[in-house]
């Protein structure tokens, strides 16, 4: 694989997906010494959101400690050269929360359907490009279709606007040639300055090649969370992935060295022993094509009703339970109960 | 028996499937169905099933209103037109039911607050949203137990059964039924969350109901409470039913609900546009009643 010379952009999840390792509990200080330190290595665009997505704080996925205005609003103003993006999904969030987030600095902002209902995104894509922001069109649990029906989603998105498309892998199922393929389709058919980027979750432990894969196909923006932080069994290790993109020669601009230091001496401290890895859940979820963030509300269900969380996903994943149907999660541990009787 | 004549506006999926059920209805007889296209499927099926069409609009049917004693309408349009089709209807004495998210007239979820709007002589009312007639039902059986701090529902249908309105727009499903949880459920602060399922075969239309009480729950009336509403919604939605719950985990009360289509021309699994045109054509009988009995 010849990726020599190659120039991506990093953006880290730590900040988004790694609230659901923590169940969204990070302090304001958690975020401002862990933005920072990103900041100071050189990475280019950080997400700061609710798990879920702007507003996503609920019974449902969870509470956050803090909204995301305030998180936003310590977190930026602090940042010398890293740019801040939102998560946001049609459903949960609304324009009402684009307007919020307006005046606070945000440059990029992430609306993500499942892949296959990106019509739902019009009105919060058309506004994002209407109002000069950075605008992705992200679509979630990409494993689940076929590389054409990747490119019909996102050329919906393109059309309301978007100037990057993202192949994401919720589920943390994917392979590389199936990556490959469907970030190839979406290369060959948007014009040149329309991004594309990719997604990972490290379930399989192939975040790293997949990504890889995805350089080699034409992608140009690649999310990944020091020392893995994120949904499941994490993102893309970005640490990691950033000293791999090093010796391929890839140039993303951020110091080896520096996220190293952000990974072992503020990210780990902040998430002690529930640091995600690859146990035999988070395996579960990428072996199944399970959507990553069910994990945890998995485990707790576990701990309720005694039934193994392995198995409830498992059945999620039979179901075909897409993003945000963590209230599946209770009923399903229920019935489950019930068959048992 | 005397019936209360009606007429449809907008033959689409939900008009059409509103159109069989009144069909069965003993106090109301469909005599008009109105469209804009006048190759129309639904003015067609309309048509072959007995009714007179326009494909005019609304002033299609305006000048017919008081030769054929038309006393009811139902707006299966688009919020974008409804205000104009309201104040046209409502001059000529016609009592509007709005299944548009433009809710001019007040939220009307029939279990919970129907008799309210019959007594004040409402002449407008507004249906909320699919997901709000499927869980505003069940917010409201924990609030009329004791005070509910938060209600957050969670709706999930079936991609096949979203239309392009829904999809469009799709900020306000989650704000109108926000705001119903808190107007018509009674919950101090409401939350509402959307998800299109894409699977096949299509999944029946299910929604979550999380309240969070502001003092311990009551368990006992909380569950005889949710049973009671089940039976009344059970009453128009025969395929309404609670899955699972009430659930109680601290002051946090869960009712998991599954709404199966009645199958008139939607699909069974369109659990969700099967309860939206069963509260509205349920809402227009009592209006009948009301009406047949003055």
């Amino acid at each position: 694989m010849n990726l020599k010379g190659k120039k991506i952009r990093l953006h880290d999840m730590s900040l988004r997906d790694g609230m659901h390792s923590i169940r969204h509990q990070f302090t304001l200080q958690n975020m401002v010494d862990l933005s920072q330190a990103l900041d100071r290595a050189g990475v280019p665009l950080i997400e700061v959101t609710h798990g879920d997505g702007i507003s996503g704080s609920s019974v449902n996925y969870g509470f956050g400690l803090h909204t995301d205005k305030e998180y936003l609003e310590a977190v930026i103003p602090k940042l010398t050269q890293a740019k801040v993006s939102i998560l946001m999904l049609p459903g949960i969030g609304t324009i009402e929360d684009l307007k919020m987030v307006q005046d606070l600095g945000v440059h990029t902002i992430r609306v993500a359907t499942h892949c296959t209902e990106a019509d739902v995104s019009e009105q919060h894509i058309k506004y994002c490009a209407k109002h000069g922001f950075d605008t992705v069109g992200f679509l979630m649990m990409s494993h689940m279709v076929t590389p054409e029906k990747i490119l019909e989603q996102a050329k919906l998105m393109y059309g309301f606007g978007a100037n990057c498309l993202y192949m994401t892998d919720s589920a943390g199922h994917m392979l590389p040639e199936d990556v490959k393929a469907k970030v190839t389709i979406l290369r060959e058919y948007f014009p040149d300055t329309i991004e594309i980027g990719f997604h990972g979750h490290h379930n399989l432990g192939m975040a790293i090649a997949n990504s890889l894969a995805a350089i080699e196909a034409g992608a140009t923006r690649i999310d990944g969370s020091v020392a893995g932080f994120g949904a499941g069994a994490g993102n893309t290790p970005l640490e990691v992935f950033n000293a791999v993109c090093d010796m391929y020669g890839i140039e993303t601009g951020v110091d080896v060295s520096k996220l190293m230091d952000a990974a072992e001496d503020v990210a780990v401290p902040i998430m002690g022993d529930q640091l995600p890895r690859i146990n035999r859940d988070a395996l579960t979820l990428g072996y199944a094509g399970v959507y990553s963030s069910f994990l945890l509300h998995a485990r707790r269900a576990e701990q309720k009703y005694g039934i193994p969380a392995r198995e409830i996903l498992l059945e999620l994943g039979r179901r075909g339970t897409v993003g945000g149907q963590e209230d599946m999660i209770e009923d399903v541990a229920l019935e489950m109960i019930r068959a048992r009787g | 028996m005397a019936k209360i004549r009606c007429a449809l506006i907008g033959p689409g999926n939900i008009g059409t499937d509103l159109l069989y059920k009144l069909k069965r209805s003993e106090v109301l007889e469909p005599v008009w169905m109105v469209g804009i296209d006048p190759t129309s499927d639904g003015l067609a099926r309309a048509r072959d099933m007995g009714l007179k069409t326009t494909h005019e609009g609304i002033d299609g049917l305006i000048s017919h209103i008081e030769a054929d004693n038309i006393q009811i309408a139902f707006d299966a349009t688009s919020a974008y037109a409804h205000a104009e089709t309201s104040r046209k209807l409502t001059e000529k004495g016609v009592k509007v039911i709005d299944l548009t998210p433009a809710a001019i007239g007040p939220f009307c979820v029939p279990p919970v607050n129907l008799l309210d709007h019959l007594n004040k002589g409402e002449e407008n009312v507004n249906m909320v949203t699919c997901g709000g007639q499927a869980t505003i039902p069940m917010v409201f059986a924990v609030s009329r137990v004791q005070p509910v701090r938060y209600g957050e529902i969670v709706a999930t249908v079936a991609s096949k059964s979203a239309g392009p309105g829904t999809r469009k727009n799709i900020d306000e499903f989650t704000q109108t039924t926000s705001g119903a949880i808190e107007k018509v459920g009674q919950a101090k602060k409401g939350k509402a969350i959307i998800i299109l399922n894409p699977a096949e075969p299509p999944l029946m239309m299910r929604d979550t109901i999380h309240c969070i009480t502001e003092t311990e729950p009551n368990q006992d009336a909380i569950i005889e409470s949710v049973k009671a509403m089940e039976a009344e919604v059970q009453k128009y939605v025969p395929g309404y039913r609670v899955k699972e719950g009430p659930v109680f985990d601290g002051n946090r009360v869960s009712v998991y609900v599954e709404v199966r289509g009645r199958g008139d021309y939607l699909p069974e699994y369109a659990g969700n546009l099967d309860i939206m045109t069963a509260a509205a054509a349920r809402t227009a009988e009592m209006f009948a009643e009301q009406m047949l009995k003055a």
